[in-house]
């Protein structure tokens, strides 16, 4: 089984955020960096799919040559090859992202691509479905439980108050989301064995860019509470406030 | 997913800037692994006085047993800094997991691997590392402690084999061990011997009433005209050197191990400190609470670097069991007062299982005595300034 899966570099969710002086990106000091959390259940549905089918692992990212990290983290968890299309520019959209992914992934014709169902740095939830739109194939995202078998892919999906069982069949793209299994840690054999897996390096093939920031805002500073001290005397202005102001009844 | 990024240890020295991706990498996947198997159910096993058994599959997974050994043993070839890093943040999770680890890599496969005959290594290593097997260490004896040359545990050799006689005790793992490493003296002079669960005349009940290092199994090993064949002496060894090689061992990963501890503590501490609030600020707003910060932070530091440096003198070959003796003494002493600055500092808090510093506070009681007391140490470091023994 020819398995890709694609992941992204992102900033640790403990970071406190900080917007840079152009007011169009962050403020990268002192920023830690992470594999995308969502990233991390697609290696691991990757590595699970090739333990039970065989095949290889091959885990791609798209960016700056930071983004070996990510490509570093997957070796660790047991993806057998790397490759970083590398961007030219810091600065791209989910098309720029998207659009290379797919020129780089197409004539692979892999069985199957990977993606967390969005990266929790720009939270776009966009990616999965171009790529599988620019190649040409099914895309079945926010999924929480995945069966292939005899090339018939049934996916569990998370839908608002329940669940959707979909059907389609390879090659597919599938976007993972939380539940659907539990990632492994590295262990120490894999992370000696990351050591000597190279990391190859193409050049992006598009840079274009269809939408593009203009600025970048922290959001408003939390308005400190209203306490009310005269018990029953309080209600109807509480529940004047409720409605009017806060708008919850 | 996981839980990467929650907890960030100490670092104000930077001194992840002198650690290689690969040894971070190593120390991160058992620093995730500890918040997620670990912290969450250690104070439960530590209150019921069991050993979370459950764990040992996933560290043998992780990769964690013997892992500086050769990897045709089991090992994973990786160097003493790794392997002091995987001990640290064990130990941030209980003294007890740490000690297991400790035993099962510093005085069960170490002496295997070093003293063992090849037929030995390959029959006991590959097993230990996937936590088949569980091994422990028996020198001490109850009336032979800091004095392991006294011993009175005796072999005789007879026609096969050998007969043991003796006790041996504080021994950790024992009642769960498939292999014990038992030292004994044969004609006088000190061998090693690998006794297997279940052979007769031998017995390993587990020592009760312990108010420290209460989820890890301690145990006494006791032998009555035990049969051991003469496959299982461990024909490299020379006297009360090569136990003492093993506690060496030991104690380079008690050095790392009680960091751990510490830095839990000191965690602990500062986020009360800053979230407790008294005569309307934040404690750790008084000069007295920031007395105690500062000094746990430091003195973390300072245990960082000594570690640091016998990591390199490890692995360059160069280290001196007397160096591993100021590690052990120093990073232990300093690890014990930061647990009670920590107690101290969240008042009655401090002593509820809701916190971690009453059991580290406990467990670091044994691990400041065991593997050779702070006193022991103390006379060690002055034996080799002076050139005088004041034990001997």
């Amino acid at each position: 089984m020819k398995i890709i899966v694609c992941v992204s570099l992102v900033p640790d969710s403990t970071t406190k955020v900080k917007i840079s002086d152009s007011k169009k990106s962050i403020d990268e000091n002192g920023v830690s960096y992470i594999l995308n959390p969502y990233d991390e259940l697609a290696v691991e549905e990757a590595l699970k799919l090739k333990e039970k089918n065989g095949g290889d692992v091959t885990a791609i990212s798209f960016g700056t040559d930071k983004s070996k990290e990510a490509i570093k983290k997957a070796f660790q968890m047991g993806a057998d090859k790397g490759v970083l299309i590398k961007s030219g520019s810091p600065d791209f959209d989910s098309y720029t992202v998207s659009k290379n992914l797919a020129d780089f992934i197409k004539p692979l014709n892999p069985d199957i691509v990977l993606f967390g169902k969005q990266s929790i740095d720009f939270d776009g939830l966009l990616v999965p479905s171009m790529v599988s739109e620019l190649l040409g194939i099914p895309c079945i995202s926010v999924v929480v439980k995945l069966d292939i078998t005899d090339g018939k892919v049934t996916a569990e999906r998370e839908v608002e108050g329940g669940k959707e069982i979909v059907e389609s069949t390879l090659p597919i793209v599938i976007g993972a989301q939380k539940g659907i299994n539990d990632p492994r840690y590295p262990n120490l054999k894999s992370i000696m064995a990351a050591k000597s897996k190279p990391i190859e390096e193409i050049a992006a093939t598009y840079s274009g860019n269809k939408t593009e920031i203009t600025e970048m805002n922290l959001p408003p500073a939390k308005a400190s509470g209203k306490i009310f001290v005269n018990g029953k005397d309080d209600v109807s202005e509480l529940v004047r406030l409720l409605r009017e102001e806060a708008k919850v009844i | 997913m996981q839980t990467v990024g929650t907890y960030k240890g100490v670092d104000y020295y930077a001194i992840d800037d002198m650690l290689t991706d690969e040894e971070k990498s190593i120390r991160d996947t058992v620093r995730d692994f500890v918040s997620e198997e670990v912290i969450p159910i250690i104070e439960e096993y530590n209150q019921e006085m069991h050993f979370p058994m459950q764990l040992v599959p996933k560290m043998a997974e992780l990769g964690i047993f013997g892992p500086t050994l050769p990897v045709e043993y089991g090992g994973m070839g990786i160097n003493n800094i790794a392997y002091g890093l995987i001990m640290q943040e064990l130990e941030r999770g209980d003294s007890g997991v740490r000690s297991f680890a400790s035993v099962q890599s510093g005085l069960v496969m170490y002496p295997i691997y070093e003293f063992g005959s090849e037929d030995q290594r390959k029959k006991y290593l590959p097993k230990l590392a996937k936590g088949e097997m569980i091994g422990c260490f028996g020198l001490t004896e109850p009336d032979f402690g800091s004095n392991p040359g006294g011993m009175i545990t005796k072999a005789e050799k007879v026609d096969g084999g050998y007969v043991l006689n003796g006790a041996k005790m504080w021994i950790t793992n024992g009642t769960i061990a498939d292999v014990a490493i038992v030292w004994a003296k044969l004609d006088g002079k000190v061998k090693g011997f690998l006794v297997d669960k279940g052979t007769k005349g031998y017995t390993a009940p587990e020592t009760k009433g312990k108010l420290s290092l209460r989820a890890s199994v301690t145990s006494e090993l006791v032998f009555s005209d035990c049969f051991i064949p003469d496959e299982n002496l461990m024909p490299n060894t020379s006297g009360l050197k090569s136990p003492l090689m093993c506690l060496t061992q030991a104690r380079y990963g008690i050095a790392w191990g009680v960091i751990g501890l510490a830095m839990e503590c000191y965690n602990t501490a500062l986020n009360y400190s800053l979230s407790r609030i008294q005569f309307g600020k934040p404690i750790a707003g008084f000069q007295i609470t920031q007395e105690k910060l500062a000094y746990m932070v430091t003195e973390i530091t300072k245990a960082q670097l000594l570690c640091y440096q016998l990591a390199k003198l490890k692995d360059s070959g160069k280290m001196r069991p007397q160096q591993v003796s100021m590690a052990k003494r120093n990073n232990c002493e300093i690890a014990k007062n930061i647990a009670g600055m920590a107690r101290e500092m969240l008042g009655a808090n401090g002593i509820l299982d809701e916190y971690p510093i009453m059991r580290h506070q406990n467990n670091i009681e044994s691990v400041k005595t065991y593997e050779g007391t702070h006193e022991m140490h103390t006379l060690i470091l002055g034996q080799d300034v002076t050139g005088l023994s004041a034990f001997e």
